[in-house]
């Protein structure tokens, strides 16, 4: 457009409104300081809800396994009564550990979709956006929270038809959600974490994979504390899955649970994830 | 270049109405390779200013350092004014960026793709529905704009992504190679649109491009960036004739008169050894053109 001149900013309004793009001369009023976090928190996870509505295959597909590990597993355990569970039928004991499994499967890979998005630009884009790292992260362990949280009610559901006793207490039941939502904001953190520093896919998938099942047995998900070789319930109480498992357990079969500990351990290891993975993104952004 | 923040407010006052963009002494390095060596560039406002230059040239980490996605290590960056290493949010809100690869979210509708942004921009709730539709109007896309952006062609993700960067209302708007990889009319196509909305608008915009013909016809200055600094400014025509009268002085050339190439060639040419267009560039410019075919 060299020979046409520069249309001067301050006439700007009405060549606009005539070609019916009024609103887009006005820059929107910025949100400021508390205000800006859940607002990017609800844009990750309005994000991740509209890919769950066009796709549903995955949530599917991940639903297979912990069915059959309470199927299998949970019915012939609950047959030979090998594991003490205090009582109640072992499928119901294990139950909340397969919640917070398949859940915690969801975030660990979560990662991988961070370093998509870089390998994609989506990524770029987003940090050129008034969105401060912190609260891009944030934002994405939410989404891995509200991702894990429909699978979790998958598996609630299996569990349910499979004749597990669970609470319908609405209350309880809404904490279940925190603590589903919570363990994966962690978990997803870690695996954010883990992206930044090794940077690709390949890796951070084997990482993923190198990880998960000592994260699952090295917790209580499957066998009390109790049972547990000295050594392993060291491991297990530095496991932030094992503080999970108890939450829901309490809060699912009414179990005795640590229900304070639990929530306290699980807000500090979500906030340091996100310390942790906020300080790395920037590598990403290279 | 000073590093005293005194100095820095003193020059504010003395500048005037802020230039759009202004990078002084600029420095990026990557390792060994000195991407961006030392640019200094000043884009008026509301002229579409081209960033040209050969493969490695700097022009991508140049703009990178504008939109704050890199770090400034040396030099200074300022957008209408705000400095770019200090004021990253107050820069981000005046800016609309496309990067040099296809990035639309392939898993979401145009729509949505869009919204994301509007949101992310804190567009409110009882606006986000109307933005996003004219957005998406702006650049013809209001058709496609529920279907899934994986099943869009490469120019309509190139539109797509200007009205992600419209939405917001950005008064610079950064363009990295915007339309690489499109054939003729969908090129056309996304210069119509950026040009109608500026012209709506008034916005600046800064664009990098590889086709000469394109810089010619649509930017009002133009910037010959070479190893990481720029070797020649100015208007296309000022540019040509420049070549034009060097060439005659030095007979050589004959009596064709220069094109915006002859000046790319000129430039970029001279002294060009074998470390610029390294397998990198060439690489992620082949990504790009194969996802857009
Ligand atoms: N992330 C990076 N790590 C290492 N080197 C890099 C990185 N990004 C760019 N470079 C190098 O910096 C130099 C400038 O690259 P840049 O991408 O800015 O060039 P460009 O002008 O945009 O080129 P093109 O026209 O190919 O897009 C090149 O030599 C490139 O290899
Ligand atoms: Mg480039």
């Amino acid at each position: 457009m060299s020979e046409a001149p520069v249309a001067p900013p301050t006439a700007s309004a009405d060549p606009a409104r005539e070609r019916g793009i009024g609103l887009l001369v006005q820059p929107p009023q910025p949100r400021a300081g508390w205000r800006v976090l859940p607002a990017r928190v609800v844009a990750m996870c309005a994000v991740e809800l509209q890919k769950l509505r066009h796709d549903r295959t995955e949530l599917y597909t991940r639903a297979v396994q912990p069915a059959l590990w309470l199927l299998i597993f949970g019915q012939t355990f609950t047959r030979i009564h090998a594991i003490p569970t205090g009582g109640i039928p072992y499928i119901d004991f294990m139950a909340p550990g397969i919640i917070a499994q398949s859940a915690m499967f969801i975030a660990i890979f979560y990662g991988i979709q961070i370093i998509w998005e870089r390998d994609a630009g989506v990524l770029n884009k987003l940090l050129v956006t008034p969105t401060p790292r912190s609260a891009l992260i944030t934002g994405k362990a939410f989404a891995a929270g509200v991702k894990s949280l429909i699978q979790a009610v998958v598996v609630i559901a299996i569990a349910a038809v499979l004749g597990v006793a669970l609470t319908w207490n609405p209350l309880r039941l809404l904490g279940v959600g925190a603590a589903v939502v919570l363990g994966s904001a962690f978990f997803s953190c870690l695996s954010m974490t883990i992206a930044g520093v090794v940077l690709s896919r390949d890796r951070l998938m084997g990482i993923g994979q190198a990880i998960t099942m000592p994260l699952f047995f090295g917790s209580n998900a499957l066998y009390p504390v109790a049972v547990m070789p000295g050594w392993l319930q060291a491991v297990s109480r530095a496991n932030p899955l094992s503080y999970q498992v108890d939450a829901l357990r309490g809060l699912l079969l009414g179990t005795p649970a640590h229900l304070a500990a639990d929530f306290g351990v699980l807000l500090v290891a979500a906030a340091a994830g996100i310390a942790a993975a906020s300080s790395l993104l920037g590598r990403l952004a290279r | 270049m000073t590093e005293d923040p005194a100095d820095r407010t003193a020059g504010d006052a003395a500048a005037g109405p802020a230039d759009a963009v202004t990078c002084a002494g600029l420095v990026h390095t990557f390792g060994e390779t000195r991407a961006v060596d030392g640019l200094e560039l000043s884009v008026r406002p509301g002229e579409v200013f081209g960033l040209l230059g050969p493969n490695g040239a700097g022009k991508t980490t140049a703009i990178r350092c504008i939109t704050t996605l890199l770090p400034v290590p040396a030099g200074t960056v300022r957008v209408f004014g705000r400095d770019a290493a200090q004021e990253r949010m107050a820069v981000r809100r005046l800016l609309g960026y496309v990067p040099q690869q296809l990035s639309a979210d392939a898993a979401l509708t145009g729509r949505e793709n869009v919204t994301l942004f509007a949101r992310v921009f804190d567009v409110p709730r009882r606006e986000r529905a109307a933005r996003v539709a004219q957005a998406l109007a702006a650049v013809d896309l209001t058709e496609a704009a529920d279907r899934l952006a994986n099943t869009y062609s490469g120019g309509m993700v190139r539109r797509l992504e200007l009205a992600q960067a419209l939405v917001s209302a950005p008064r610079l708007l950064i363009l990295d190679e915007p339309t690489i990889g499109l054939d003729p009319i969908a090129r056309t196509g996304v210069w119509d649109h950026i040009n109608a909305v500026r012209a709506a608008t008034g916005m600046t915009v800064l664009v990098t491009t590889h086709y000469m013909d394109e810089a010619d016809q649509y930017c009002d200055r133009v910037g010959l960036m070479h190893r990481g600094r720029i070797r020649a400014l100015g208007t296309p025509a000022e540019l040509r004739q420049g070549l034009g009268e060097r060439r005659r002085a030095e007979g050589t050339g004959g009596d064709a008169l220069p094109t915006l190439e002859d000046v790319f060639r000129a430039v970029a040419g001279s002294g060009l050894d074998e470390s610029s267009g390294d397998f990198r560039d060439v690489r992620s410019t082949r990504r790009t053109a194969h996802r857009v075919g």
